[in-house]
């Protein structure tokens, strides 16, 4: 690329980013509330559920498909994430209702601090299950993220003031409140995805790779290799919780239940299906499997059964699934890169 | 006194179930380095083959009747239910891990994870997610001795399992397939340049720990009376974890590790709460796995560049 092209590329002031960002909030409001009265609610349902997959999916792809290590527990942070935040909202409604009154903006700062608190909680676990288990290697780490994620769920079935096996539903007799609507939801699939992206092409992100593709050779190069696993870890983990908090507030109550290791296999199934180590794939895995368990209803029993075959289906045929590594808005540039000037090379390439 | 040797005796038993089962997960490792999520589900599959088989010679005539299942006719429910059992284990081999054998490691795992949720679910569709009776092949006699109730169910459970593992024990010690399994997981390279037929020693391989699974899914279902769906899942990751708390790929391990997760889910069971005795086992897998990951008896492997 020539040095005016990179002049032209430059970073944006923090005046213009604001602005963009700003700009980029009134669309997405107004675009999620035009979607809110013209879907009904079922569709709606389903699109809310492609925007939780798709936090899951890219956080999840954190650690397995940059870091390149193996985690099959992540529902259990998604329930830490959905606990929390469900538990801390509901202690924190009646003093802020108090303090600002009982209106709209005061429940969105309520969701929103439960949000983040779910996920501090969440990524807090992660950091704690990262320390001590990602010196182990390969399949044993997946062994140990199960048994977290198993004793996780234990401990909530367990647990008599989050309501044991019943699950937990607030403080009213109509259940959690229904927080969750579109425009957090897109909000947050914003941040998660941008977060996510920044972070994958980092400095830090290239040593994660360097991680995933050689940790030996990694280590050899001074990549200090676990501090960077734990955080990769610990940063996943509260991708998921904030995917547990809006799960939560999207329905009356939550159960031990909903976070089996059956959640977690379809984490694992939407970034395979995405092409592991790819943002924008397990984007795509996150949407696909909230789409196709939703379309594959009306087969009730088979679905299960066609679901699995799919993930068999998928690792023979195509293990790298839809994208590879590589990433759709590198693939949108070199395609029309090459049409504008055919003579030049693709910009932005991944390797 | 005699309430902690109960709960040895009803640990025991169960141990040696989960230690039939741990022997496939430890010998498919000891060769692929693959954790054969799908076991617990030959596993389940097992019970199922011996539910229907049991069926199929009368067993409800005999209930009927009053007089009790033959001693014959058992052994051939554990029969079929083997045979049936090795031939999924070889068809699941030859279907989904195959192909994948040379993929980085990650594909093989998820292929795994794949296809024991194809069983489950299929398992749910064809046999329904309601519980079944295990048709009571065995009628219970029940006896004391010393202030502890005996079972011929629990003395039958434990001596089937010895005896599957005496022969464990010298099929893979005396015979030639058994010595191919060793040098295989020894190096796998190694063998076949010594002119061991890798694939068909592999499928011998699952066979024989398919078949052992099933037989640990006959002696569960005599000994929990009920069968269903996905009574693998729990087990199955129960027997992983005690293959891998023995050392996985050693077969003494897994027999050791089956019965210390035995035991101890008994002990937690009877002393600490009964809702913490599936938390136990994943407790023991995580402390094992830090302190000493290659397991009681394993031995540590250099990992090279």
């Amino acid at each position: 690329m020539s040095t005016s092209a990179k002049a032209e590329l430059r970073a944006p002031r923090w005046g213009v980013r604001a602005l963009v960002a700003l700009g980029g909030i009134g669309a997405l409001y107004a675009g999620t509330f035009g979607l809110e009265a013209s879907l009904h609610e079922y569709a709606q349902r389903i699109v809310l559920l492609s925007g939780i997959n798709v936090i899951l999916a890219v956080s999840l792809n954190l650690i397995n498909g940059t870091t390149g290590q193996f985690s099959i527990g992540h529902a259990g942070f998604m329930a830490i994430g959905a606990y929390a935040s469900a538990f801390l909202g509901s202690a924190l409604e009646p003093v802020l209702h108090g303090l600002f009154g009982a209106n709209g903006l005061t429940d969105a700062l309520i969701f929103n601090i439960a949000l983040l608190l779910g996920a501090a909680l969440a990524g807090l676990s992660g950091f704690f299950v990262g320390l001590p288990s990602l010196r182990l290697r390969g399949d044993y780490l997946a062994i140990v993220t199960l048994g977290f994620g198993e004793i996780i769920r234990i401990m909530f079935n367990n647990a008599s003031f989050l309501g044991s096996a019943t699950g937990y539903f607030g403080n009213s007799p109509a259940g959690l409140p229904p927080y969750t609507n579109l425009f957090w939801v897109y909000l947050w699939v914003a941040i998660v995805v941008m977060l996510a992206w920044n972070l994958t092409f980092s400095q830090t992100g290239r040593s994660l790779s360097a991680i995933r593709e050689d940790e030996i050779a990694a280590e050899a190069m001074a990549t200090p290799t676990t501090r960077l696993k734990i955080l990769a870890f610990s940063v996943s983990a509260a991708g998921a919780g904030i995917a547990g908090g809006l799960f939560a507030h999207m329905q009356s109550g939550i159960r031990p239940e909903d976070f089996k290791f059956d959640k977690s296999i379809d984490m694992i199934v939407m970034i395979i299906v995405g092409g592991l180590g790819s943002v924008s794939g397990a984007a795509i895995g996150g949407v696909f499997v909230a789409v196709s368990l939703e379309l594959m209803r009306d087969l009730h029993e088979y679905r299960l059964v066609l679901y699995a075959l799919l993930l068999i289906v998928i690792m023979l045929v195509r293990p790298e699934g839809v994208m590879g590594s590589r990433e759709l808005p590198h693939l949108i540039a070199q395609w029309f890169g090459r049409r504008r000037h055919s003579s030049h090379a693709g910009a932005g390439g991944t390797s | 006194m005699s309430e902690f040797l109960q709960q040895i005796v009803n640990g025991l038993s169960l141990g040696s179930i989960y230690a039939l089962i741990a022997l496939g997960y430890t010998m498919v490792y000891g060769i692929l380095r693959l954790i054969n999520f799908a076991h617990g589900e030959v596993f389940m599959m097992g019970a199922y083959a011996g539910h229907y088989s049991a069926g199929v010679l009368g067993v409800q005539a005999y209930e009927g009747s009053g007089s009790g299942f033959p001693v014959l006719y058992g052994l051939l429910v554990l029969g079929f239910s083997m045979a049936a059992a090795a031939l999924l284990g070889i068809s699941i081999e030859g279907l989904a891990y195959r192909p994948v054998r040379s993929a980085p490691r990650l594909t093989p795992l998820i292929t795994a994870i794949g296809v024991s949720l194809f069983l489950q679910n299929a398992a749910m569709l064809i046999f329904s997610p309601n519980p079944r009776r295990f048709p009571p092949i065995l009628s219970e006699v029940r006896f004391e001795l010393g202030g502890v109730i005996l079972t011929n169910i629990k003395l039958t459970i434990f001596g089937v399992a010895t005896a599957l593992m005496l022969g464990l024990h010298l099929f893979v010690q005396k015979t030639w397939t058994g010595r191919a399994m060793r040098a295989l997981s020894m190096n796998i390279d190694a063998a076949r340049l010594m002119g061991i037929d890798v694939n068909a020693t592999i499928r011998a391989t699952f066979a024989v720990g398919s078949a052992l699974a099933a037989a640990g899914g006959i002696l569960f279902g005599l000994d929990q009376i009920t069968i269903n769906p996905l009574m693998g899942v729990l087990t199955g990751l129960k027997a992983f974890v005690a293959a891998v708390l023995g050392g996985i790929g050693n077969i003494p391990g897994a027999l050791l590790g089956g019965i210390l997760i035995g035991l101890a889910e008994q002990l937690t069971a009877g002393y600490l709460s009964p809702d913490y005795r599936d938390a136990i086992t994943f407790l023991i897998l995580i402390l094992v796995l830090l302190v000493k990951p290659e397991g009681l008896l394993g031995v540590v492997r250099q990992e090279k560049v």
